[in-house]
């Protein structure tokens, strides 16, 4: 029906495009902007600086601080992650074999696929709040009162020990996520046809190289998807680090949990450099873009059709 | 005209092994043998490491502050269900509660209905520049969202969209609009064309075909993009933290969040513990409802 077609199309775009453009676009936009000024926030005035925030950047210290922290994140959680959830998702599906030409998932695996994945739907700043009462340096915690009540020593100070903190709470962000991986590889897995898995059975293949040799490669898009996913959760980190950090997550103590989203918060939020947390901004976006593009270059592989 | 409108129901997974019940040929003796445990014993270790963290905030939210300090370890002696009283009602966890429900609801209904027109024109309709809208659309999902939120907060400030609820379910539903409407573009393209045209024949204009014959076959594919919003809009911290500043106006997230850094609440565990366990309770139903739905809704938002 070509009549009133365009009307139609009009009305059905226009609310939705203005209010995207409006507060999405733009504020992409402005942000490049934004980031070549001075600006304050809270009075009109805006000089144009030039790359001055940049050069800025480039000799903060605690700006290199949580850029390597970014960085630890984006290959630790990944692969603590993605191993975990394979590991799991592999006795999920196959782990009920028994030396047979018969595979076969393990009973109640829809069972532990609930309890895995509920982490992933709870609010990641909650989860936090919870998760720094876990951590309680007293014996009050939940760790340290466990770790004492097997005669381990003293209390930890998991979230005050500059050298354990950041780990403490890259923990929690593996705890999040490996369910929903699990759940998700279980889905690949188990679209692989069973009479692969018989064939190589017959030919006398073990389990190991079942796995490396079968089940990876025929899954392997779902795990590229998996990696570029979690890494670019593991670059935010906004909410836990908010959440979890020492004196009301200010990225301490000493900056040791410190990550670029808090760190752009805070500077613009709290200190009101707007110009300058923009610029960081900015270099937040072409780390994600950099990565995302690095781990796609990495992980491609021949797509195998079964 | 084919009436092939059997859509699979949202989250529909394929049966397991588990369910075909009748149907599954007769375990063997050794079925249990050492993979099976070897499994097993993994499997449980994870599941008590997830589960655990969430019973103990569960027990110590029914404790008293000086049984939390005593006896850590133990069950309440008695429910302390006064401890939800004061949380609700002194602590402002009744307040944020509300605020977020009403967000979450408003904020996916508008992000269903805007999403849902963007994606019936782009996938049923030709026009000059309809690549370029999809395009500018899908661009959304490509940048982090940290690199808009300062210019966000003034743009939201100068339309005083900021410390209002009605400001922040319009924000929620224009950055939910990048995947919703990706999602539900390749969901109408699977639907079948006759049934548009055959409406179109009986009389019905474009307005009609959309939303009384288009938008009821995508139930399927609402559904889904619905749960992943609930939840998304539901945990969503950073846009609240940044546009929301009147503790009237918090966030349940963050409403909790700020009462585990003052001081003055740190001292009151028990009440803490009690908001944690409610800021859960309406996800965890969800859960429990629709956990099938969840599981492929969420995880579609990762293949798609």
């Amino acid at each position: 029906m070509r009549q009133g077609r365009y009307p139609f199309i009009i009305s059905m775009l226009l609310v939705p495009f203005v209010l995207y453009v409006v507060f999405v676009l733009s504020p992409y936009a402005q942000a490049f902007y934004i980031s070549l000024t001075d600006w304050s926030g809270y009075t009109a005035a805006k000089t144009f600086v030039g790359m001055s925030n940049y050069s800025k950047l480039i000799h903060d210290s605690v700006f290199w601080t949580s850029v390597k922290h970014n960085l630890i994140a984006v290959v630790a959680v990944p692969v603590v992650t993605i191993a975990l959830a394979l590991f799991f998702a592999t006795m999920l599906n196959v782990g009920g074999r028994k030396g047979k030409a018969a595979i076969q998932g393990v009973r109640g695996s829809a069972f532990y696929k609930v309890i895995f994945f509920f982490p992933y739907i709870l609010s990641i700043a909650v989860v936090g709040v919870l998760w720094s009462f876990v951590y309680d340096s007293t014996d009050n915690g939940l760790i340290n009162g466990f770790l004492k009540s097997i005669g381990l020593g003293g209390p930890v100070d998991w979230l005050g020990d500059p050298s354990i903190a950041f780990w403490a709470i890259l923990a929690v962000m593996v705890w999040v996520s490996v369910g929903f991986y699990v759940v998700l590889f279980t889905a690949s897995m188990g679209s692989i046809p069973r009479e692969l898995y018989e064939a190589v059975l017959l030919d006398g293949a073990n389990r190991w190289s079942t796995f490396w040799r079968l089940t990876l490669p025929l899954m392997w898009d779902s795990l590229q998807v998996g990696i570029i996913y979690i890494g670019i959760q593991a670059l935010d980190l906004f909410a836990l680090v908010n959440t979890m950090s020492a004196a009301g997550g200010s990225g301490g103590p000493d900056n040791s949990t410190q990550v670029i989203s808090n760190y752009l918060y805070q500077t613009g939020f709290k200190f009101g450099q707007f110009g300058y947390a923009s610029a960081m901004g900015v270099a937040l976006c072409i780390l994600t873009l950099l990565l995302a593009g690095l781990t796609f270059r990495v992980t491609r592989r021949e797509r195998l059709e079964f | 005209m084919t009436t092939n409108v059997d859509l699979p129901p949202a989250g529909a997974a394929p049966p397991s092994t588990e369910e075909v019940g009748g149907r599954r040929p007769p375990r063997e003796k050794g079925d249990f043998g050492v993979l099976n445990v070897f499994s097993h014993g993994f499997l449980i270790v994870w599941g008590v490491l997830v589960a655990f963290p969430l019973l103990w905030m569960v027990f110590t939210s029914l404790k008293t502050d000086k049984e939390i300090f005593t006896s850590p370890w133990t069950l309440p002696s008695k429910p302390q269900f006064t401890n939800y009283v004061r949380a609700w009602d002194n602590a402002g966890i009744g307040r944020y509660f509300t605020n977020t429900l009403i967000v979450v609801i408003g904020g996916v209904l508008l992000t269903l209905l805007l999403s849902s027109m963007v994606a019936y024109v782009l996938a049923r309709y030709t026009f000059p520049g309809s690549r370029i809208v999809y395009y500018l659309f899908i661009i959304g999902l490509a940048f982090p969202i940290f690199l808009a939120i300062v210019p966000l907060f003034f743009v939201a400030k100068n339309f005083g969209m900021t410390n209002s609820l009605p400001g922040l379910i319009v924000i929620y539903a224009a950055y939910s609009l990048p995947f919703s409407v990706f999602f539900l573009t390749a969901f109408f393209r699977t639907l079948p064309n006759q049934l548009a045209e055959a409406a179109f024949i009986d009389g019905c204009g474009h307005w009609g075909a959309f939303f009384r014959v288009m938008l009821p076959l995508a139930k399927p594919g609402l559904v889904s993009i619905g749960i992943f919003n609930v939840l998304g809009q539901w945990n969503q911290y950073l846009l609240p933290v940044v546009l929301e500043t009147d503790p009237h106006k918090y966030m349940l997230a963050q409403g909790l969040a700020n009462l585990a850094v003052s001081s003055g609440y740190k001292s009151d565990w028990s009440g803490l513990f009690a908001g944690l366990t409610i800021s859960m309770l309406p996800v965890l139903v969800v859960y429990a409802l629709f956990q099938r739905q969840v599981q492929a809704g969420m995880t579609a938002g990762a293949l798609k």
